[in-house]
């Protein structure tokens, strides 16, 4: 019974994982970029939501409305000052690292302006929770928010994808930007979609990453941003279906190793199995192959 | 074969400026220090700089001259750091002349990275790009991980070894806990001195500037710009991989021995060897210009004073740190910004007013 | 493209030269540069307080205190107390504390006429938790001329910079460095907080005697190394109680968002009682998540677990019946509390914790050792470190951490640890 409890805790600290892989790997698949601030965004979200709805006694609705709002402007606005310069540089690694000023910089504004002290978040989701098997084994209703989450999201970002024109300039560019500007796509503005959608959820997964795990501080995005960089890669990054895959896997994974090998290792026992799977499948579980052309 | 001659001397010209700045920067620190000139804040940082950049230098051997991007690099430090650190206290007694202990700890730390560097090397070097970053990432984070659960002691019967805790060492009651997991090793000798950090430095620049402008650099180099070129050409392609990952992983090593040297106590945390160290070497090599070593040298220097000189500031220092660091990036790599620079540039500027004189 | 590079590397060569001059600039003349320095610091650390919601009226008169101290300070006779701890990081929060606490003592012993009529200048640095971070804090603040360091925050922090002030024979007082290393072959340096093996055995002894359980579940990280160090203690004490350790999970600091596994093992083993050697921002997520599966065990913690009533928006019903053993507790009752958490709050708009308790202590305990030993400003840093060694196993303090606090000459303090209990949302001492 014990090992079915612990796979649905894994899958409910996966499905956190996909929902921030999924901006992760949307934003990689347009613009071919890590965005390292993504985790910080997803703070600067869940703050927003501390502040309106536990704070300020907002709707829960409201405060989520009003993080998505901030969180899409942060993002447009970080791409415009931050990456946009760089998008010709010489090297793609340029990008990189202002990526990783960026998330310096918001994490040291929140600590200014949030103070150090950790933050109790309160839960958004009102669900409650599932009991099964006498109550042996619970499913939390914010897991269950999170995996519908996920799919709603992941459908929605398919179909946006394939079906709208907007979506369909997004794989124009990531194809090829001198081509698709040439084919009358406006490729800033198309990144900057990109950016204001990838930001957009990360406020989402900000509200679930703390309704889940609810204790915030101005770090409190980038270990989870890690971690689900590490996902998206497992999942094949810039997959969508690959990020929600990678998520729930890694989050199995992390408990099944900690539950079952050693708490102390679960980190190397997740980081060894991605190694693995990616010496197997050297482009993730449902990455593309692709031939490098002489 | 009259240009060839030229191009070789404009090398030799560089790598005598490189090893030139190095030995300046030590002959005015040593002046300073003699006239009683510098703080003891910029005393404290001379070995740190010296550590960075090393790491610098070497990681722009992955990443300049091999063309991989490689996120594990503190993995490495980490393991020379423990490797030398461990060395060094277990011969505390035995060796008690420092030099010589600190110049074969510095050699079990280099070789120690260099194996470590060649095993993982092996496996993940078929992969490309950004798949190649996230698993040498996730090396550096269990090179870390398993660290921190270590657990090494010593006594009469030998060494013990134990992956638990410390008591399970099962040691008897003289024994000494030499690598106590989280709480590393304490009690490090303190034999790093400025000195030898830039004989350490002017070693690593002349093995990796030898690399780079010999027939193997221009292998390694050859993959970096065609992979397929080059196999094609009968290049051994995971041979120079593998050569030019392990050197830099030694010398990432050499950097962890004066690192774990200069300070009394030594432990794993993922601020001096987890990812974000990673990064922040990464940082220095692409500040400095991917493929410049005297660049990155420049840029590990700049960075690292950076957030000291910034301490007036107090608790905005971080902040304002995050912010010149975007802003350099930008006046560094922003093809716009460079163009802007160039047409303002000194030296056409002065040829421009020569013109029209 | 070359060019450019030159260029680039003229002009970050000439920065470098410039960051040198500076940095020599600031060693040259010393005493002169102190005075603006701390200026510089001051007004900065002002600043932060008014953010954070400070009453401006507080901020100007320290404003005017801290011009009054330049004055002084160009004649050498003030006392220069530095701090160190991480005010950027995780542990932001505890370092934080540590340099609110210590400003507060040293603004009430500055308007009570200073100690034997000597003002005390004060100045905090951030050592972003990390080891070489932390030495070059020290250096930054023996440029300034400091003669005693409150400090540092963190133990494996606290291990590196105390071989450091041994070599310079600087008096050190961390208020919550509690690691044994510390105090190992240093005697300059002492501690306010008690040492790791003091916490795990007193806390097995204390679960022992009370028979409060017999079957006892550890959650600890073993990343840290405050942590691992109680823990290890903890298991070697609990040999020799009459209680059984039936599970002892770890998690890292990579690593502490999910903490299923671990309760789950321990429920499954049927402990009654968890024990917590670890800060209290994991603890609350903890406690949420043991909630969460129902699982109610007694949860028994250490000093760090103190502050966790105060994790702003924390449900503190979760919390109900846990068990800790610390010197402070933010709602006791007595006068000393009361007035110290008051002033805290007006002054830096936060409730203090433990470790705000330990540095405002430190300085007083810094303050008596100095009115014992008849040290004075003039003195060289290694004659007053001298004077203090001498003074401080000959003190007894009584301080908000602890009623007559004595030490050792091997630094270690010696107080009576209290065991709280949490009831009705606030601590209360378990007679």
């Amino acid at each position: 019974m014990s090992f079915i409890s612990y796979l649905i805790n894994g899958i409910s600290l996966g499905s956190v994982y996909a929902i921030i892989a999924l901006g992760y790997t949307m934003v990689y698949g347009i613009a071919k970029m890590l965005n390292f601030a993504h985790g910080d965004v997803i703070m600067v979200g869940a703050f927003t939501i501390f502040y309106a709805v536990s704070m300020q006694g907002l709707p829960p609705l409201l405060g989520i409305l009003l993080a998505v709002v901030l969180c899409t402007v942060l993002g447009i606005a970080i791409e415009y000052v931050a990456y946009r310069p760089l998008r010709q540089a010489a090297s793609s690694l340029a990008v990189l690292i202002t990526a990783i000023g960026v998330s310096y910089l918001l994490q040291n504004l929140a600590l200014l302006i949030f103070g150090a002290n950790t933050k109790a978040f309160t839960s958004v989701v009102t669900i409650p929770a599932v009991k099964l098997a006498d109550g042996q084994v619970t499913i939390s209703g914010e897991t269950i928010v999170t995996i519908i989450c996920c799919i709603v999201i992941m459908i929605g970002l398919t179909v946006f994808i394939n079906k709208t024109k907007a979506g369909q300039a997004m794989l124009a560019v990531s194809e090829d930007k001198g081509a698709a500007q040439l084919m009358g796509i406006n490729v800033n503005a198309t990144i900057s979609l990109t950016f204001a959608i990838g930001s957009a959820l990360a406020a989402i997964a900000g509200m679930l990453l703390c309704s889940a795990y609810p204790s915030l501080t101005p770090y409190t995005g980038s270990m989870p941003g890690i971690k689900a960089f590490v996902a998206a890669v497992f999942g094949g990054i810039g997959s969508i279906p690959g990020a929600l895959i990678g998520g729930i896997a890694l989050g199995i994974i992390e408990i099944l190793g900690k539950a079952y090998i050693s708490s102390q290792m679960a980190d190397a026992i997740v980081f060894l199995v991605l190694i693995i799977v990616l010496l197997v499948k050297p482009t993730g579980i449902l990455g593309k192959k692709i031939q490098e052309k002489v | 074969m009259k240009t060839d001659k030229i191009k070789l001397n404009k090398n030799f010209r560089e790598n005598i400026l490189t090893y030139g700045i190095v030995i300046l920067a030590y002959i005015v620190i040593q002046i300073m220090i003699g006239t009683g000139n510098i703080s003891s804040l910029m005393q404290g940082l001379l070995v740190p700089l010296c550590t960075y950049v090393i790491l610098a230098v070497s990681l722009n051997l992955t990443v300049g001259i091999l063309g991989e991007l490689s996120l594990g690099h503190a993995g490495f430090m980490c393991v020379g750091a423990f490797a030398g650190a461990f060395f060094s206290k277990c011969m505390k007694d035995v060796i008690t002349v420092g030099l010589l202990r600190f110049i074969l700890a510095i050699l079990i730390g280099g070789i120690c990275a260099a194996l470590i560097g060649f095993l993982i090397g092996m496996p993940v070097l078929r992969l490309k790009g950004d798949y190649l970053a996230i698993v040498t990432l996730a090396f550096g984070e269990i090179i870390k991980n398993v660290v921190n659960v270590l657990y090494i002691g010593k006594d009469s019967k030998g060494i013990h070894f134990s992956m638990k805790d410390s008591l399970s060492l099962g040691l008897e009651e003289e024994g000494e806990v030499i690598i106590n997991g989280a709480q590393g090793i304490t009690g490090t000798p303190k034999d790093s001195t400025f000195t030898i950090g830039i004989i350490l430095i002017l070693l690593t620049l002349f093995i990796v500037l030898n690399l780079i402008n010999s027939r193997d650099g221009r292998a390694i180099m050859s993959i970096r710009d065609n992979l397929i070129a080059a196999e094609s050409i009968g290049i051994n392609v995971t041979k120079y991989k593998l050569m030019a990952f392990s050197v830099s992983a030694a010398l990432a090593g050499v950097a962890g021995v004066l690192y774990s040297h200069n300070l009394n106590s030594l432990m794993a945390t993922p601020k001096n060897f987890g990812y974000n160290m990673s990064i922040m070497i990464l940082v220095f090599v692409v500040l400095g210009g991917i493929g410049n070593i005297r660049g990155s040298m420049i840029a590990a220097v700049v960075l690292t004073l950076l957030p000291e000189l910034l301490r007036g500031l107090n608790n905005y220092r971080m902040l304002i740190y995050a912010i010149v660091l975007i802003i350099m990036m930008l006046f560094n790599w922003s093809p716009k910004l460079i163009e802007l620079r160039k047409r303002f540039s000194p030296k056409r500027l002065l040829k421009k007013t020569r013109e029209v004189q | 493209m070359r060019n450019f590079k030159k260029v680039l590397s003229i002009a970050l060569a000439s920065a470098m030269a410039m960051a040198l001059l500076s940095g020599c600039a600031n060693g040259s003349n010393d005493s002169d540069a102190s005075a603006n320095d701390s200026a510089q610091t001051e007004t900065g650390a002002d600043n932060t307080q008014t953010e954070t919601g400070a009453d401006n009226t507080e901020a100007a008169e320290s404003n005017n205190e801290a011009s009054g101290a330049d004055s002084e300070a160009a004649g050498g006779e003030v006392f220069k107390i530095g701090a160190i701890g991480p005010a950027t990081g995780g542990a932001a929060v505890y370092g934080l504390a540590v340099q609110n606490g210590a400003d507060l003592a040293i603004k009430e012993i500055n308007e009570a006429g200073g100690i034997n009529g000597v003002m005390i200048e004060y100045n905090f640095q951030d050592d972003e938790l990390d080891n070489e971070k932390s030495v070059n804090a020290y250096n930054t603040l023996k440029d300034w001329g400091m003669q005693m360091l409150v400090g540092t925050t963190t133990s494996g922090c606290c291990i590196a910079v105390a071989a450091e002030t041994k070599n310079d024979n600087m008096f050190q007082l961390t208020p919550s460095g509690s690691a044994v290393d510390i105090l190992k072959d240093n005697d300059n340096v002492f501690q306010v907080c008690f040492t790791d093996p003091n916490q795990g055995i007193g806390a097995a002894e204390y679960i022992g005697a009370n028979s409060v359980a017999s079957k006892v579940a550890v959650i600890y990280d073993s990343s840290d190394v405050y942590s691992s160090g109680i823990y290890e203690k903890f298991a070697q004490e609990a040999a020799n109680q009459p209680f059984e350790i039936v599970s002892a999970e770890a998690f890292t600091a990579d690593n502490k968002t999910d903490f299923s596994v671990q309760l789950q093992k321990a429920k499954d083993a049927g402990a009654e009682l968890v024990f917590l050697p670890i800060y209290y921002t994991e603890a609350s997520l903890i406690l949420t998540q043991a909630n969460g599966m129902g699982y109610e065990p007694k949860f028994f913690g250490c000093d760090g677990l103190d502050g966790i009533l105060n994790v702003e928006n924390f449900d503190t019903a979760l919390a109900e019946g846990v068990m800790l053993l610390t010197p402070f507790a933010a709602d006791a009752e007595d006068e000393a509390t009361k007035a110290f958490v008051s002033a805290y709050e007006a002054a830096y708009g936060d409730t203090p914790n433990q470790f705000a308790a330990d540095a405002y202590d430190a300085v007083y305990i810094i303050k008596a050792a100095i009115e014992k030993s008849g040290a004075a400003p003039t003195d060289s840093v290694s004659d007053i470190c001298e004077k203090l060694k001498a003074a401080m196993p000959e003190l007894s303090v009584n301080g908000l951490t602890g009623e007559a606090m004595t030490w050792d000459t091997d630094g270690a303090v010696n107080k009576a640890p209290k065991a709280m209990e949490i009831v009705n949302g606030n601590y209360s001492l378990i007679q």
